[in-house]
């Protein structure tokens, strides 16, 4: 394995990764590195193999195949150096409920040899004013902070969180992720999963996205899938009866609505809307878009929405169907 | 922090949460000294034949209900807490921090013995004052206190091992019971063996632990015969359950 520069420049590294479960193979040779400081998010559909390899970087399960290196380290052999550098957070995990918040984190911190101080957590995670609550009356996001404190009690230099904010509202999926910028305020490394392709986009500098157990694509959220350099798709309804110019060649989609891809979005626009006002025609739902972090997410998942579940909203789901396919 | 000093923090830990849970309080810690009243009540003036040795039925049960708390403090308690803990995800959650393994599990067996050591000197105090329990002075203290701690141990390392066969917290109360209750009673620890008992019931009582180390409970108490062979039975069975689960314990919820 390479030896990696500890001022680091690279927190995580990972080579050729594989995985099986008797016949099924959960990860097939993954590729990916994660820079000291930076916020990377694995995302991809239920059962695509995130947690298996966050769990093997943690060093909770082995590989079968391919090189990681997290802090410098292998967790396959080196997991018990590791574990006071990385704080993790499980995909689900509980903690005694008997126990006040506080007492907790005291609990933790005394595992570590260098532990943060405990207001301090307590404020980054934002539960102050339950420091004396029993685990047990805490809410399901509030018990996630606490998770996220537990974490943070050993001061790591590598977070892992596993789906932060599964099942929440959007209240507290909001508060979680404040609570995650803050980390990357700390300088922290955070390697967090999430089938939530907007909270991929909120909180990652970069996301590879991962399907039956391969990346099939990775890169900052703004670039993914080509999204930036994708052209961008005029949409409306054609009143019946009515013929476009030659120049203007728009292919139909569902609903009677049609789309047109233009080489020059401006002077397109300009031309259809000229044509129209001309003709006295009205464009009804007229509309001009790039395609969303989610319109790439599923073409890269390729996979409709009914199968993944409730992380795919309906209006993805039917923008999608209406369109047919993506551009470009 | 030092590992000694780790270690009694995690105890106390292992204590706050211990009594801030009023089922795990209840059922380790009321439970053998409501029995002593409630069967000391009903069946206190009958006659229990040991060998050629007859006592009061309600110093037996001093002593019987001595190793039914120790039973139940390290073996229950132990197997439900941890089966419970595994489920929730805890363990697994342990096992990603630095903590050593056996300092976390070690911490929770001390407390089981605490609790256990706890519980038969309140039963003691309680059988001495009202019962005509013999408390134990002497070389019968020492062997008394040797019984006690191989059998908390023992105990509590079975507690352990049973955890491999519950698979989750739902199902622990029942395998928890159906191992531990049927012995309790063949052993002679809720329904005293006298000299009328069906030779298999004693056969089956002298495989098991529970047996051998009610009557090195009663040799305390009632000043009965101390036999080495008891702590030497108790012992094994306490080797077997932690090579068990030692081999077998799992950090994470059974899936
Ligand atoms: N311990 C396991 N034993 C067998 N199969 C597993 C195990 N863990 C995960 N899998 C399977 O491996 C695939 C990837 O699972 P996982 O890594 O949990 O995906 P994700 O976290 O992306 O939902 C799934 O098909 C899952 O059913
Ligand atoms: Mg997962």
């Amino acid at each position: 394995m390479a030896v990696m520069d500890r001022s680091g420049s690279t927190a995580v590294e990972v080579r050729g990764l594989t995985k099986a479960y008797g016949e099924l193979t959960a990860v097939a040779g993954i590729d990916f590195e994660i820079r000291s400081g930076e916020i990377f998010a694995l995302l991809g559909p239920n059962g695509a193999g995130k947690t298996t390899t966050i769990e093997i970087l943690e060093g909770y399960r082995q590989r079968d195949g391919g090189e990681v290196s997290v802090l410098g380290l292998d967790p396959g052999t080196q997991a018990e150096r590791l574990r006071s550098r990385i704080g993790i957070v499980l995909q689900s995990t509980g903690v005694d409920r008997y126990l006040t918040v506080a007492e907790t984190i005291a609990m933790y911190s005394a595992y570590y040899p260098h532990p943060r101080r405990r207001d301090e957590i307590l404020e980054l995670v934002g539960l102050e004013a339950k420091r004396d609550s029993r685990v047990l009356k805490l809410s399901g996001g509030q018990q996630r902070r606490l998770d996220v404190a537990i974490a943070l009690s050993g001061d790591p230099d590598l977070l892992f969180l596993d789906e932060p904010t599964t099942g929440f509202d959007p209240s507290a999926r909001r508060e979680a992720w404040e609570v995650v910028k803050n980390l990357a305020g700390l300088g922290k490394t955070v390697l967090l999963t999430t089938h939530y392709m907007d909270e991929a986009q909120y909180l990652a500098d970069r996301v590879a996205v991962i399907a039956g157990g391969r990346i099939v694509e990775s890169g900052p959220p703004a670039t993914l899938g080509g999204r930036d350099t994708a052209r961008a798709v005029i949409r409306f309804r054609l009143p019946p009866g009515a013929v476009l110019p030659a120049d203007l060649a728009v292919s139909p989609v569902a609903d009677g609505m049609v789309e047109l891809v233009p080489e020059t979005l401006t002077a397109t626009l300009h031309r259809l809307t000229g044509w129209a006002l001309e003709q006295g025609i009205e464009l009804e739902d007229l509309s001009m878009a790039r395609p969303t972090l989610e319109d790439v997410y599923l073409e890269l998942t390729g996979a409709p929405g009914a199968h993944h579940g409730e992380h795919i909203s309906q209006e993805a789901d039917r923008r999608r169907r209406r369109r047919g396919s993506l551009v470009p | 922090m030092n590992r000694p000093a780790l270690f009694a923090t995690q105890v106390r830990y292992v204590n706050k949460a211990y009594w801030r849970n009023p089922a795990s309080a209840f059922f380790t810690f009321a439970f053998p000294l409501m029995f002593l009243v409630i069967f000391t009540s009903l069946l206190g003036n009958g006659k229990v034949h040991i060998g050629a040795l007859v006592v009061k039925q309600s110093t037996y049960y001093v002593a019987a209900m001595s190793a039914f708390a120790v039973v139940t403090a390290c073996y229950t308690n132990v197997a439900m807490n941890v089966t419970f803990q595994r489920d929730l995800g805890v363990l697994k959650r342990i096992r990603g921090t630095p903590i050593p393994s056996w300092l976390y599990l070690g911490a929770r067996v001390v407390h089981a013995l605490l609790m256990a050591v706890l519980l038969v000197l309140l039963t003691t105090a309680f059988g001495a004052a009202f019962y005509h329990a013999h408390v134990p002075s002497g070389t019968t203290l020492l062997r008394f206190l040797v019984m006690l701690a191989v059998g908390a141990g023992s105990f509590a390392a079975l507690g352990f091992a049973i955890t491999a066969a519950i698979p989750n917290s739902d199902a622990a109360p029942a395998v928890v019971n159906a191992s531990v209750l049927p012995l309790l009673f063949l052993s002679g620890v809720f329904i005293p063996l006298g000299n009328g008992t069906p030779a298999w019931i004693r056969w089956i009582a002298k495989i098991f632990p529970i047996w051998h180390f009610a009557r090195g409970m009663e040799s305390g108490f009632l000043g009965t015969h101390f036999s080495w062979n008891d702590v030497l039975v108790v012992g094994i069975w306490g080797v077997a359950g932690l090579v068990l689960a030692i081999r077998h314990f799992s950090w994470e919820p059974r899936v």
